[in-house]
């Protein structure tokens, strides 16, 4: 009547020295755990309750140091991340490694109990190589950067004792976050195909989730994820019936080839959707302006309002930087979601062509699945040449 | 003030003519009201609409088969499961199924009523008596899923259709335990993103299907061993768990479910705490919640403490903590049972073999966790110890770090880092004083020198991301910053509040701890704090006050926050015992007591001083005497002769207080009273019987004393004053006595300079006045005297405590009051499995209700009615009457029932002796004689009897000389029916004499008044 066997596993590589030095001085004494290293980033703060997993291996994430909002973390483990589907993209992960530089917690879970789990969060860690650090008051440090504005910071595990001088030292040499480009790290090589159905969609790799890959799957086409540069003239040569510019990390406007692709799919009307990065990526080809957060949206309770019915829906999000609302009124667009909070811009929709586009993370993974139907909206654009609430 | 049902309401609403009416906000009690109401065509008639969910919404929820197509219809899964009507087709549906099956009542309240089932033995009991309890006369069986994860989700959805999770909790001890007994924690720990999210997109697909506007909350099964999910339910309103997951995030789902029945839209409305973002959204925890019942099972003769589908438990608290450890332990004290957390308490566990333990872990009781961690020293794996309690691993892992703590600080020195390790882990100060072998004192100086100190962290509903601009707080050993400070400016006062609602001590307290935080308001303390850690209460809205603390009431807890806040003072008297019990110790540690003073409290608390001074008074009591050993006690016993009353010194609702009949029985007693206040003596006083008891509620400010009126209770001495019937004006009393008591009291409140609220209890036997106790504190009967009289005694109290002159009263203003007030207890006998319904000194009602009217019966009539009596007006009433006194003093109701037309039916004994003095009675014959007809089995079950007089043999208060089997039997059996059962002469004469007014006379429905203005 219960559980055969309980599958458990303890962490191993916890109780280390660690520290987390922030740009502006503070220090963290903590507790190290996964790989002992040192490591730079910009450090921001994610207030989703569950889905670690899925949120380290975000690549919109690379260049950064996650802080977990949510205390206690590492308690459901890590599932095995050779455990693929029928088309062969990942079951459990949203890419093939851990993509941050470095995760804060509050209180790593010594002991990960779950069916479905093969490692611990700490064990996970190790074998990538990625520095955590627990015992942190994650909310002080989260209020730190909630007034303070995200910045740069260094993460510490060390099984000896941590000079911090040194490290601050280092950390004001180090290269800032916002100068970095990633599409080299994140973008896929050469091109790859997920299903074997007649219909394809492009995905253009930023640095995407495999969960879009699952969603436009599920929609019925094949998928081709292709490099972040590539051309408008070789995505047609696919014969795609749509495009989506994926999701990614870092300055839209360090991915100035995807701006070009996006200026041309929108010119010739091939039905696209934007995602997060790919949804400021539409925003500069079709005249907008970006900025950059002070802090970001980053969570899975984010209120986003559809203005074409008022419904609310409730959002997953990870991004730093957003389209800038003053910029939409000479743009091509309509103003389609907007943050129910604080009224930034949260999906637009161009006001002839073929082209969406959202800032928050419809294909979920981790959060909530109320904004599936985002993806319908492109098959209809797809199908029918028109939105679906037209 | 009038009985929840659909007679009385038709009259409210056919005087007030409403456009709409709730129904979520009352319980299932106002559900099922207004589905009857909805039903026999009352809305329809008076052009009242249902705001938030519809009837059909709330029948899809309710009723069984609709529920299941409507979880088909919308393709969230649910269990195999039929409803059935009868007991022949629940054998064939539990056969198709198996062994084991869950059965599950119709329109019920709490699970009450329902049961598991491993053969058809035990499946006849549980459905037939299901069926009764059942308004529609539906159970349901059902696979059973005990050792599956139980999770919630808090669903709110507005009338356009946006809708969102407020909160997901995850119960600790499995399926196998009704969430009301539960140990649960917020948000879930176990499940991963898929399954969270799996979870919650059903709750809102289920929700939408079924038309929910407002607030409610969808329960599930999910198996430990992959994804597999059923719905189990669907609560369409404002439930217990919903109150939890307002406390748990801030969120206030009530308040905003209101809005939204009115006609917001989610977006439209704000969140309370940020003030800038909108309502429409998810709460995001950066703590873990864990709610822990509060059981009373010791009151209770013969009930089974083992937990299961029916909630027993009569009260909850809720701790916030940053690790589980914390937040468990954390809510373990908070209980005030006595136990510092899990491990390293004043009484240890005693030792068990393996069997025994390997027993205690399959099936779970109110120790449940006691005997996770027991197992744990006993060596037994976690694997062991999950197969047998269907408790997650990971939850038995956490518990297992309690337990390791707890000998690495028995074995290690207490150094920095070992302290700060045993405070995160949610240890306390007596805790590791105990295995240090030190004070509570010592360790907190240690620990204040390393600087090992808790932090003060807000509860904001956006885990930081947003400046909250409420000050809802908690402190917690998993940080090193405080979120706010407190400038010298601010300098408040400290109110403290009551802790679980438990037998004693309900919403009473809440209301006074409310009232004190108004009232100081009002006479110009802009800096009012709340400590307290009840969940359903009032007083820990964070819009009450300036600063909730949802805290432990213990001395270190409060000495903390007494020296984050730096207050001009702590007020403890209106936090029932709890806090009252602080008062000494804070004063000692050198917190300014607002009100009397702790020596003044002591005075009255501590019976030899009290005596002391009563004697200066010339004031009588019943003889008592302190003792220490058995020896002492059973000479003073013997003295003034059997029966006595033991209990400990310090006592609230009669805790270990019991009526002795024997030495055998004093010795057993002794020792239980021990163990509830081991730092206090224990007490034995005579017990007097055939006397009149007596409540006085009053103010005082040292000078002036203010009676607010003086209660009588209808039974007589020997039942608890908190399950007696209690009627202001009294109805016995003389002029004289009552100018006694009136003077008692005066000259009482003067000599112990008491400051604030009073309770005196009076026993009035053969016309002397005796003084039982004085309680310097807000009491049980407060509120009730305090609405009756139209004189807000706490806003008077909060007069007195800030030294405030009182207001002139009108002389004896209870007197001219032309209404009588009557309160009736209401008693959950029905979910406490085995318990015996016979009143007794120990305190066993869970709940109260109070009526008003112009006559002491239109009162009665109404307080009867709305604690669940029916009142028929013609039909067949069982009598059984021990003693030949009883039945004499039950002669004249009898004959009083028989010329109203009722048909008497009596037990052999019983029907001799009333057969003679009365004529046609008709015999009927034991339960124990089931050959012998017609029987009182079968009676009952035909429904055939329409209330029981049932006084128990030779005296009410001989509980413990032996217990008849047979009227036991009787009393439980009528209970699980749903049939009256009159347990005390005084009962049972009211009762008969209301039947009779009732012919003649229709009730009041008028609305109570406000109260009177004072300046």
């Amino acid at each position: 009547m219960s559980r055969v066997t309980i599958t458990t596993k303890k962490s191993s590589h916890a109780n280390k020295f660690g520290k987390l030095i922030l740009d502006d001085g503070t220090v963290f004494d903590g507790m190290g755990f996964g790989y002992s290293t040192t490591v730079f980033g910009e450090i921001v703060f994610n207030t989703g309750m569950v889905g670690y997993t899925e949120t380290l291996t975000d690549p919109s994430y690379s260049g950064q140091i996650l802080t977990l909002t949510y205390p206690l973390v590492g308690n459901y483990g890590v599932p095995d991340s050779s455990i693929k589907d029928q088309d062969g993209i990942p079951k459990f992960f949203e890419s093939n490694k851990i993509q941050l530089r470095g995760l804060v917690v509050h209180e790593l879970s010594l002991t990960a109990s779950h069916w479905n789990l093969s490692m611990t969060l700490d064990e996970w860690l190790y074998n990538e190589k990625i520095p955590g650090i627990s015992g942190i008051d994650t909310r002080a440090l989260t209020k730190n950067l909630r007034t303070g504005g995200v910045m740069m910071a260094a993460l510490v595990v060390s099984d000896t004792e941590i000079n911090v001088d040194e490290i601050k030292k280092q950390l004001s040499s180090a290269p800032n976050y916002n100068s970095e480009q990633f599409m080299d790290t994140v973008s896929t090589k050469q091109e790859v195909m997920y299903g074997s159905e007649e219909k394809s969609v492009v995905v253009i790799d930023t640095g995407t989730k495999n969960a879009i890959l699952r969603n436009i799957r599920d929609l019925g086409y094949k998928v081709i994820k292709l490099p972040w540069n590539t051309s408008f003239e070789k995505i047609m040569s696919y014969h795609p019936k749509g495009v989506v510019i994926s999701n990614g990390p870092g300055d839209p406007q360090k991915c100035p080839d995807t701006i070009e692709t996006a200026r041309k799919l929108i010119e010739n009307n091939i039905p696209t959707l934007g995602i997060c990065l790919g949804a400021q990526i539409i925003g500069l080809a079709g005249n907008t302006q970006t900025y950059k957060l002070k802090y970001g949206h980053r969570g899975q309770n984010k209120p986003c309002v559809n203005l074409e019915n008022n419904q609310v829906y409730v959002t997953s999000q990870n991004h730093g930087y957003g389209i800038t609302p003053e910029s939409l009124n000479a743009s091509e667009f309509n103003l389609w979601f907007t943050n129910a909070d604080d009224k930034t811009v949260e999906g637009i929709k161009h006001k002839k062509q073929n082209c969406i586009a959202v800032q928050f993370h419809p294909e979920a993974a981790p959060g909530p699945y109320d904004c599936k139907f985002v993806f319908e909206e492109l098959k209809h654009l797809m199908e029918e040449g028109k939105s679906a609430e037209e | 003030m009038l009985p929840v049902n659909v007679e009385y309401v038709e009259s409210i609403i056919e005087k007030e003519r409403p456009d709409g009416i709730m129904l979520a906000y009352g319980g299932q009690t106002a559900l099922n009201c207004g589905v009857n109401l909805a039903q026999a065509g009352i809305l329809e008639k008076y052009g009242v609409h249902v705001l938030g969910t519809q009837i059909p919404g709330i029948q899809r929820t309710e009723d069984r088969q609709l529920f299941k197509d409507s979880m088909n219809q919308c393709n969230v899964p649910i269990l195999k499961s039929r409803t059935v009507t009868n007991f022949i087709d629940a054998k064939v549906i539990a056969q198709e199924l198996g062994y084991p099956v869950i059965i599950r009542v119709a329109y019920t309240l709490g699970g009450k009523g329902g049961g598991v089932a491993y053969n058809e033995i035990e499946l006849h009991e549980i459905v037939e008596r299901g069926l009764r309890a059942s308004l529609v006369g539906q159970v349901l069986i059902e696979e059973y899923i005990g050792h599956w994860k139980q999770i919630e989700y808090e669903v709110m959805q507005d009338y356009d259709g946006n809708n969102v999770i407020v909160c997901n909790m995850e119960n600790v001890l499995s399926m196998r335990v009704h969430t009301g007994d539960n140990i649960v924690v917020a948000p879930s720990q176990t499940i991963d993103n898929h399954e969270y999210h799996m979870l919650r997109s059903a709750a809102l697909r289920a929700t939408k299907h079924v038309g929910i506007v407002g607030e409610c909350n969808i329960q599930y099964g999910l198996d430990p061993d992959s994804d597999r999910y059923v719905a189990i339910e669907i609560n369409p309103r404002l439930s217990r768990s919903s109150a939890l997951a307002s406390k748990a995030t801030g969120y206030p789902l009530a308040y905003m479910s209101a809005k939204i029945g009115l006609g917001y839209t989610l977006p439209e409305l704000e969140n309370r705490i940020t003030k800038t973002t909108t309502a429409c959204f998810e709460p995001s925890l950066d703590y873990i919640v864990c709610k822990h019942p509060r059981w009373d099972f010791a009151k209770f003769d013969l009930v089974k403490r083992k937990l299961g589908p029916t909630m027993k438990s009569v009260g909850e608290v809720m701790a916030v903590g940053r690790s589980f450890e914390e937040s468990l332990q954390k809510s373990i004290r908070m209980l005030d049972i006595g136990n510092d957390g899990l491990v390293l308490n004043r009484t240890t566990m005693e030792s068990y073999d393996e069997e025994q333990i390997e027993e205690y872990l399959s099936h779970p009781d109110d120790l449940i966790l006691y005997y996770v961690a027991a197992a744990l020293k006993m060596g037994i794996s976690v694997e062991k110890i999950y197969k047998l309690s269907a408790i997650d691993p990971w939850f038995i892992e956490k518990i297992k770090n309690i337990v390791d703590i707890e000998s690495k600080l028995k074995q290690e020195q207490l150094t920095t880092s070992l302290l700060w390790e045993s405070k995160k882990m949610g240890f306390s100060d007596k805790q590791i004083a105990r295995a240090k072998d030190k004070s509570a004192e010592e360790i907190r100086e240690i620990r204040k020198k390393a600087g090992v100190l808790p932090s003060v962290k807000q509860i904001d509903t956006l885990a930081a991301e947003w400046p909250a601009v409420t000050n809802y707080l908690y402190l917690t050993y998993g940080g090193n910053q405080n979120d706010i400070e407190v400038t010298s400016d601010e300098k408040g006062v400290i109110v403290l509040g009551a802790g679980p609602y438990r037998i004693g001590s309900s919403v009473e307290f809440d209301w006074g701890t409310v009232n004190m935080v108004w009232g100081l308001q009002e006479n110009g303390e802009k800096n009012v704090s709340v400590v307290n850690c009840n969940p359903e209460t009032v007083s820990t809205d964070y819009d009450i006050c300036s600063r909730l603390y949802f805290e432990e009431l213990t001395l270190e807890r409060i000495l903390d926050i007494a020296e984050f806040e730096n207050p001009k003072g702590i007020v403890t008297c209106v936090g029932g015992q709890t806090a009252n019990n602080l008062t000494l110790s804070l004063a000692k540690n050198g917190i300014n007591i607002m009100g009397t003073a702790a020596d003044d409290v002591d005075r009255a608390e501590d019976r030899s001083k009290f005596s002391a001074e009563l004697d200066k008074l010339h004031i009588q009591q019943p003889r008592w005497q302190a003792f220490s050993n058995i020896a002492e006690a059973k000479s003073f016993a013997q003295d003034v002769g059997f029966p006595v009353i033991v209990r400990p010194s310090y006592v609230l609702s009669g805790a270990a207080m019991k009526v002795v009949w024997s030495q055998n029985e004093l010795k057993k007693y002794v020792k239980e009273a021990t163990d509830v206040s081991p730092d206090h003596p224990v007490v034995i006083s005579k017990f007097m019987l055939n006397s009149l008891e007596v409540d006085v509620d009053g103010v005082s400010n040292g000078t002036d004393v203010i009676i607010g009126a003086i209660v009588e209770h209808i039974e007589s001495a020997g039942v608890h004053s908190g399950d007696a019937m209690m009627c202001i004006p009294p109805w016995r009393l003389n002029n004289k006595t009552i100018e006694t008591i009136t003077e008692y009291s005066t000259k009482i409140a003067k000599t112990f300079n008491v400051k604030g609220p009073f309770n005196l209890q009076f026993l009035i036997h053969d016309d002397h006045v005796y003084v039982i106790e004085l309680n310097i504190r807000a009491s049980r009967s407060m509120p009730f005297v305090s609405k009756l009289v139209k004189t807000n005694l706490i806003s008077l109290a909060a007069k007195a405590i800030l030294g405030k002159p009182l207001p002139k009263l009108p002389e004896n203003k209870w007197q001219k009051i032309h209404n009588f007030g009557i309160k009736v207890p209401q008693f959950s006998f029905m979910q406490l499995e085995g318990a015996d319904i016979r009143l007794g000194v120990e305190m066993q009602s869970t709940g109260e209700v109070a009526c008003f009217g112009t006559s002491f019966y239109d009162a009665l009539a109404k307080g009867l009615t709305s604690a669940g009596y029916t009142l028929p007006r013609t039909g067949t009433a069982l009598v059984t009457v021990g003693g030949s006194q009883n039945k004499e003093k039950l002669l004249q109701p009898i004959a009083r029932l028989k010329s109203l037309g009722f048909k008497i039916l009596a037990t052999e004994h019983t029907a001799e002796f009333f057969e003679e003095k009365i004529g046609d009675v008709e015999v009927v014959h034991k339960i124990s004689e089931p050959t012998r007809k017609p029987n009182i089995a079968d009676l009952l079950y035909e429904r055939k009897i329409d209330f029981i007089i049932n006084i128990p043999s030779t005296s009410t208060l001989e509980k413990y000389v032996g217990m008849l089997e047979d009227e036991y039997q009787i009393r439980r059996k009528s209970l699980e029916l749903g049939i009256p059962v009159l347990t005390t002469i005084e009962l049972a004469d009211s009762f008969v004499k209301t039947l009779e007014w009732l012919r003649d006379n229709q009730t009041t429905k008028d609305p109570i008044e406000h109260y009177d203005k004072i300046d």
